[in-house]
């Protein structure tokens, strides 16, 4: 594993952007899961080069209404909601 | 005289926007979801717009269709082949963590866009044009509300997958007013194709960049050609939360006078994002985490390359209102300002064409211009919510023209009734006797009253001349008062004496 794969600060600015907060210690610990993570994608390289089977292209469909979900399958994954809305944490 | 000076009392207001427009489909751009407004939230959402894992977006050919439609109205190139990307950023209004979105092969390149300003004609160019998906909508709820101090969000994912074709124009744009008026013209067209509807809550949002330069980088007449190097130099502030054309004009004079008003007293006018607020009439500073290229961007593996370019020719798109209202000075002998308002939106530019080729032109003008628009703009009612009753509104102009009623009464009482009782024109003559009288039936009614009053006719002919002012009275009540009393004094001395 090459060192400066990832620095601690590029992990605090993704951690940022992703608007979650890292203390020191997670800063470290994520910053070395990282570099291993972009490490694993070397091994796509191992991978031969095959093509596409077809060139698809202007895949679309006609501009009709399907049936939407429920509303109770809608928010049945989620950890809060409230009057039918999803419902998180503060974002600014 | 220094440079410098001279630099700083000739500033240039240097305007580019971005302007979002929600085409109108019936489904959302990658799922079958609807796009109709929903009292309840999360009521059209499906695995695809929720962003759930494995949900596949199908790209929706009714937005391609709308897009490829402003793309020929644009004159903007279409070209061979054009593709998605995401755009990657972390909101609870993107539940996918990205949008999906064009990013450099956007459908539309290099358009135009001819407008008026104060009499003059200007071409703005359009740099491009794309198609990406709407968001969802937050709610930041109690701390006041505002969206630090909210203690919860609120999240409808309704709104997300709706279509937008994303406007991006060139820094052509001198004062606010400028861009009001290019709004206007766009809304215009926008709805003459067809894709775009001005009422809807939300069809319409704008971000604008702003930066104030020194003339001198302005090269001679053409106000187009700007040093670019000026234009990098300056700082800019983007202003986000636009909502209308009227908006616009307010949100940059307001930027305009704050950027001036920080130039002149030797402050720095900082590179930022401003939010309009437009209720308290004032940009504010915003923070915004992300730089462009934190954006991430990268191809959407999902959607396959489009090639539409041949679209174009197969597409057909109406005539537009810059050429109609040419057209219309031209074929029907209009003023440039009567051609205008007749063709300020297709329903009324429709309706013109309908009742000219049925009646004299300049008649139609000005019952359609003029008393029918000035009515409903009274009303505050749009000509589309009377679709239903044009046929009846060229009954009256009909009854006009063939000199049945006075065009006073007509405007005055038979319109006015119709619109605000909801009577037919016939049943208003009829009913408040309007009907210009015949000669006939006056007429008629003068042999009439001589046979129904034998005494005040013998009074009459026993030299009582006042009895003549009775029956006048008879014939008048018969006429329902729209005979001439002088006219039928002088017929039934005639038919008495005869
Ligand atoms: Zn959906």
């Amino acid at each position: 594993m090459s060192d400066d794969a990832v620095s601690p600060e590029e992990v605090r600015h993704v951690a940022d952007l992703a608007r979650v907060d890292l203390d020191d210690d997670e800063v470290d610990r994520f910053t070395e899961q990282f570099a291993d993570i972009l490490e694993y994608f070397e091994t796509l390289d191992e991978v031969p080069e095959v093509d596409r089977e077809t060139d698809l292209t202007n895949v679309m469909r006609p501009d009709e209404e399907r049936p939407s979900l429920e509303s109770e399958a809608a928010l049945g994954n989620a950890p809060e909601t409230e009057d039918g809305y999803f419902k998180g944490p503060n974002v600014s | 005289m220094t440079a410098q000076t001279a630099q700083q009392g000739d500033l240039v207001t240097v305007i580019g926007l971005e302007v979002h427009v929600q085409l109108e489909t019936d489904t959302k751009i990658f799922c079958g979801c609807s796009t109709e407004p929903s009292d309840e939230p999360n009521d059209n959402v499906c695995p695809v717009c929720l962003g759930l894992p494995g949900a596949l977006p199908v790209l929706n050919e009714g937005a391609v269709e709308a897009a490829v439609k402003i793309g020929k109205a644009i004159d903007a190139d279409i070209p061979e082949e054009t593709r998605f990307h995401r755009k990657n950023y972390y909101y609870p209004d993107l539940p996918k963590n990205f949008q999906i979105t064009q990013y450099d092969e956007p459908i539309c390149q290099d358009g135009t866009l001819e407008i008026a300003v104060e009499g003059e004609r200007r071409t703005v160019a359009i740099e491009r044009a794309h198609l990406e998906e709407d968001p969802g909508s937050l709610q930041h709820v109690g701390g006041g509300g505002g969206i630090d101090s909210a203690e919860y969000t609120l999240v409808d994912y309704n709104r997300a997958g709706t279509p937008l074709m994303e406007i991006v124009t060139a820094p052509d744009f001198r004062s606010p007013s400028e861009v009001r008026a290019f709004l206007a013209e766009l809304e215009e067209v926008l709805e003459y194709l067809g894709v775009f509807d001005a009422e809807r809550d939300g069809s319409l949002r704008i971000d604008a960049n702003l930066s104030i330069i020194p003339e001198a980088e302005i090269d001679g007449d053409d106000t187009d050609e700007i040093g670019m190097d000026a234009l990098e130099a300056a700082n800019r502030t983007e202003v986000k939360n636009i909502s209308s054309h009227k908006g616009a004009e307010k949100a940059l004079a307001y930027e305009e006078t704050r950027q001036k008003n920080a130039i002149q007293r030797g402050r720095a006018v900082e590179q930022e994002t401003r939010h309009w607020d437009e209720s308290r009439g004032i940009t504010v500073s915003m923070r915004s985490k992300e730089e462009e290229k934190d954006y991430r961007y990268f191809e959407e593996a999902d959607l396959p390359p489009l090639r539409v370019s041949g679209w174009k020719d197969e597409i057909a798109i109406p005539e537009l209102p810059a050429a109609r209202r040419e057209r219309f000075q031209a074929e029907y002998g209009l003023s440039e300002e009567a051609a205008s308002k007749l063709t300020s939106t297709k329903q009324v530019a429709d309706f013109y064409e309908d009742v000219a080729g049925e009646f004299d032109p300049d008649l139609a003008a000005t019952w359609v211009a003029d008393n029918l628009l000035g009515e409903l703009n009274y009303r505050d009612i749009e000509i589309t919510e009377i679709e239903g009753r044009l046929e009846e509104i060229k009954r009256l102009v009909e009854l006009v023209a063939d000199d049945e009623i006075t065009a006073k009464n007509a405007r005055e009482t038979v319109l006015r009734s119709m619109l605000d009782d909801g009577r037919m024109p016939d049943e208003v003559v009829k009913e408040d006797g309007l009907g210009k009288t015949g000669e006939d039936e006056v007429e008629q009614a003068v042999v009439e009253a001589i046979d129904e009053n034998p005494d005040a006719v013998g009074d009459y002919e026993n030299g009582d001349d006042g009895a003549i002012n009775f029956l006048v009275g008879q014939v008048m009540q018969k006429t329902g008062g729209s005979a001439d009393p002088g006219d039928v004094n002088q017929l039934l001395r005639r038919e008495l004496e005869g």
